[in-house]
């Protein structure tokens, strides 16, 4: 097919920066480590077994947590996370009922949350302050009051 | 010879164009939402969510529809200079699109459809609301068939002789949006109604959005492509330039068919039940199909570049300025290709695999998609409105002041307005937020929300002015103007150039496009089906 020259220049340039992002995107997921939510698991809405029958935070190592949540309409389950500076925090959350999200605004935490599917993500609180989490998918008339906090002290 | 179909084209039409304003006014309240004022309540809707639903079905899953209905019908018909090959097609896409518009209608006005466009189980709307939806994906078959057969009829009259350009781009269109329709015909017809009618007891929420991404990435290009047909093949006549090559241009329309569908799990990349690899082959694939844009770009600014020399612009820039920006049907469409330029680069924001994880779900992503289906969809129609109404209706257009108001209005208005969504969205805002009532709150978000309470208002005024241009030209323009044609651009390259696999073999790439879907979603979902989790009850949660 006859392309036009500088079309061709245009082409060959576009390919080239679309490749650079990609190869950049590419190492810092899977050699960097900052990698999307993968399967953790199954669970029963109707039925939650351990961990997520008892929704709370644990200290699992020293500075090292677990914080296993539920949501549902239209609250999690705990609404309120006490956090000590510099620990990892890793997030285990499943639905109750409907589709759910969860998003901390200022880190890169950001799950959906399905019944019948585990979500996990891992955060380091470095500094400290106060952190929202919030519902991002909509979960009905009252999706706009399903947050919780997290303080790092 | 076109007088039996155009009357149902131009049903089909009035048809979209009443859901849009329907759809533009929803805007109106959430923009206003943005600055704590709560119109909900005036016209008996009973929250911002059934607004939003309203917004969300009307204006991307109706709208687009009865517009790509009509206009492709037309311009397939002009453009193989014959009827189409079956009236009652003809009839029964407009039949079958207005009852299911109005079955989804009822559901959702009636509050029992909640759901908003995405309609993601176990939220669980009454059945009406996905019947509904039904009868109006039917009605796209309908007009693939019609057009299929129409151009079948053309190629046995015309042996050994190119489909013309605007026939074929019409036909691609067709072909790769239904087959992507395939995905949400799985989740409505096997997952969801069996399961709203009571027969199945439970549903799986992670399944049911993996076929509704299916078709969920692949129906933008099917707002998209109708403008493309624009942008390649009339907009630059009406400017008075010439496209360098057709075969280029349906290279382009057949990289969609095969790059379009294969790409939907990048929506799910924060899905917790789909394992990273399958994300990752799909992001290899999203990044493709930035390819036939950026071949796009190069060629629609090309023939405009011509058009603006022709016109007796000099130097590297000059020609942009001698284009007829005064004209609101070419203007109209510039500004939706400018759109088309920022709301590419944040839609490659949204694909960058993990840098997604900063926007997902935010305030970011409907600060992409109002540049994108928003602007350069919406607006680019309502330029294309500007001389097809005319050619539709034989009535001078009336109000040009107005037209000229809605191209700019709308311009300034979606720049102030998406440029809060993104800054809103980068610094965590949801997207599908409620912000008047929402109990928790960031200072970041205040500046941003003003702008999209300012910018929404301004879209609204400009859609305002364009409803006050068609009601004019229907109801007051009094003067005849029976000389409005289809723009037909001239080609420097024409189709014979190109090998037949560019400019004949559809039903190849077709293959291929199947081909590489099962190569892209075939193993996901054959370990996914092994193991699936039919968990959920549902709920009428609102």
């Amino acid at each position: 097919m006859p392309i036009e020259r500088l079309e061709k220049y245009f082409l060959w340039a576009a390919g080239a920066v679309l490749l650079v992002f990609f190869l950049t995107v590419s190492v810092s997921a899977f050699a960097w480590g900052m990698q999307l939510p993968n399967p953790d698991g199954r669970v029963d809405p109707e039925n939650l077994t351990a961990p997520f029958d008892k929704p709370e935070l644990r200290e699992i190592a020293p500075g090292q947590y677990e914080a296993v949540l539920t949501a549902q309409t239209w609250a999690f389950l705990p609404n309120k996370l006490d956090i000590p500076v510099g620990s990892t925090v890793t997030f285990k959350i499943t639905s109750k009922d409907i589709i759910h999200g969860f998003e901390i605004p200022g880190k890169r935490a950001n799950v959906m949350i399905i019944p019948g599917q585990v979500s996990t993500v891992t955060v380091k609180f470095d500094k400290p302050g106060e952190f929202l989490y919030i519902c991002h998918e909509y979960c009905g008339i009252a999706h706009h009051v399903m947050f919780g906090k997290i303080t790092v002290a | 010879m076109y007088t039996r179909d155009d009357r149902f084209v131009r049903w089909q039409l009035y048809l979209g164009f009443v859901s849009l304003f329907v759809g533009l006014l929803m805007g109106l309240f959430q923009a206003v939402d943005r600055a704590n004022i709560d119109l909900y309540s005036s016209v008996g809707l009973q929250s911002y969510w059934q607004g939003l639903t309203l917004h969300g079905v009307l204006n991307v899953l109706v709208f687009t529809f009865a517009f790509n209905a009509g206009f492709l019908t037309y311009v397939t018909s002009r453009a193989l200079g014959r009827p189409m090959a079956v009236n009652a097609l003809t009839q029964a896409q407009f039949w079958l699109m207005l009852v299911g518009v109005l079955m989804a209608g009822f559901a959702i006005l009636s509050n029992s459809a909640t759901v908003l466009f995405t309609f993601y189980p176990p939220l669980k709307a009454d059945p009406i609301f996905y019947l509904g939806l039904v009868f109006v994906v039917v009605s796209t078959w309908c007009t693939l068939a019609n057009i299929a057969l129409s151009v079948r009829a053309w190629r046995a009259d015309n042996p050994g002789q190119k489909v013309p350009l605007q026939a074929f781009m019409s036909l691609v269109t067709y072909i790769m949006w239904v087959l992507c329709s395939v995905g949400v015909a799985v989740e409505v017809l096997v997952l969801i109604l069996p399961w709203t009618l009571g027969i199945t007891e439970k549903i799986d929420p992670e399944l049911s959005r993996t076929f509704f991404w299916l078709s969920g990435h692949a129906i933008v290009y099917f707002w998209l492509l109708p403008v493309y047909i624009s942008w390649y093949t009339m907009l630059p006549k009406q400017a008075g330039g010439k496209l360098h090559s057709d075969p280029l241009a349906r290279l382009v329309f057949l990289l969609f068919l095969l790059l379009s569908i294969p790409v939907g799990l990048h929506h799910q990349y924060t899905d917790p039940g789909v394992p990273v690899i399958f994300k990752y082959i799909q992001a290899i694939l999203t990044f493709a199909v930035f390819f036939p844009s950026v071949i796009t770009a190069f060629s629609v600014i090309a023939a405009l570049e011509n058009a603006g020399r022709n016109r007796g612009g000099k130097g590297i820039l000059g020609w942009v300025f001698k284009l007829p920006w005064g004209d609101p049907s070419v203007a109209a469409q510039l500004v939706g290709g400018l759109a088309f330029l920022s709301g590419g680069i944040s839609g490659l924001v949204n694909a960058s695999y993990n840098v997604n994880q900063i926007v997902h779900n935010t305030s970011f992503v409907p600060g992409h998609f109002h540049l994108t289906v928003g602007t350069a969809v919406t607006l680019s129609i309502m330029g294309i409105m500007y001389w097809l109404l005319p050619s539709l209706t034989g009535r001078k257009l009336w109000g040009l002041r107005f037209a000229q108001a809605n191209v700019w209005l709308w311009a300034v208005g979606v720049a102030i307005m998406s440029r809060g969504m993104s800054q809103a969205g980068i610094a965590g805002e949801p997207r599908r937020f409620y912000a008047s009532a929402a109990t928790y709150h960031l200072p970041e978000w205040d500046f941003p929300n003003l702008m999209q309470a300012v910018g929404g208002t301004l879209m609204f005024l400009g859609g305002l002015c364009f409803f006050i241009v068609l009601v004019g030209t229907l109801f007051f323009s009094r003067e005849r103007d029976e000389s409005v044609r289809m723009p037909n651009v001239d080609v420097i390259i024409p189709a014979e150039k190109g090998a037949a696999i560019f400019t004949d073999r559809i039903g190849t790439w077709v293959w291929f496009a199947l081909a590489l879907i099962l190569l892209s979603y075939g193993p996901f979902l054959i370990t996914y089906i092994a193991n699936p989790a039919f968990v959920a009850r549902g709920l009428r949660a609102w």
